[in-house]
């Protein structure tokens, strides 16, 4: 059984990547990556990673959130969090990505936010 | 004093083999949650390193994990038999023009987790890892 599920859903232009499991090396950032080419392969560049269900992330799992906002700027799109969990909001801080990422705790602002 | 020794192949999948290990010493020794997902995080970053920048997926190599429980600290100890590193000219992943790269925030995590973090060029070669967190 897979340590990660990722369901896909779209708001308007935006697609949300739903992560439920665990990112970490190996199968989980594998997943991720795939994921996220799949959806920039299919011309889709405004994407909402939630992350609400993941109870579990590494630094290669930090290590593909990173790869996946590179990813998609440099398809002229725009990737955003949603729904950190305390682990990953502390992570996140330690490394300083905080400063990078746009994250947001509520689904509805942040769709509003690609407008 | 507990102790606890194992010996993983270098791939991906023993970076799990030792997180459940080290999960089930840490618990066998009375850590609470927050200590128990130190230890997790700790090994996991310390074993994903001595797999692929260690022995770099040669599996003719092993990673010899060990555990010791003493006077309220566990100590873990990981090593591999690569060439060697030195943390020293590991670069600053939080330095702004790091900020991007991919990798390179593990040691990072380990230092951050957990209370002692040291680095041994033992004899007969390798590098090992020896992190402490007190109980």
């Amino acid at each position: 059984m897979s340590d990660i599920t990722i369901t896909e859903r779209q708001a308007g232009d935006v697609t949300i990547l739903d992560l439920d499991g665990k990112v970490t090396i190996g199968e989980g950032s594998v997943a991720l990556r795939t994921a996220i080419r799949r959806v920039l392969g299919e011309g889709k560049n405004k994407i909402l990673l939630n992350l609400g269900a993941v109870g579990y992330i590494d630094s290669s799992g930090i290590g593909e959130l990173v790869s996946s906002f590179t990813a998609v700027n440099k398809e002229g799109g725009t990737l955003k969090l949603l729904n950190l969990t305390q682990k990953i909001q502390d992570l996140l801080a330690i490394t300083k990505l905080l400063t990078v990422f746009d994250v947001y705790e509520d689904e509805a602002a942040a769709l509003a936010s690609y407008n | 004093m507990n102790t606890q020794e194992i010996k993983l192949p270098s791939r991906i999948e023993s970076v799990d083999a030792a997180a459940e290990a080290a999960d089930e010493f840490a618990k066998k020794c009375g850590c609470g949650d927050e200590c128990v997902y130190a230890l997790d995080l700790a090994i996991r970053e310390s074993v994903a390193n001595a797999v692929k920048h260690g022995n770099k997926f040669d599996e003719t190599k092993e990673v010899e994990i060990s555990f010791e429980e003493f006077e309220n600290v566990i100590e873990i100890r990981v090593r591999d038999f690569g060439t060697g590193f030195s943390v020293a000219d590991v670069p600053d992943p939080t330095d702004p023009e790091n900020l991007l790269k991919s990798n390179g925030r593990g040691i990072l995590f380990m230092n951050s987790f957990m209370d002692e973090v040291k680095w041994e060029n033992p004899p007969g070669g390798g590098l090992r890892v020896k992190m402490r967190k007190k109980l």
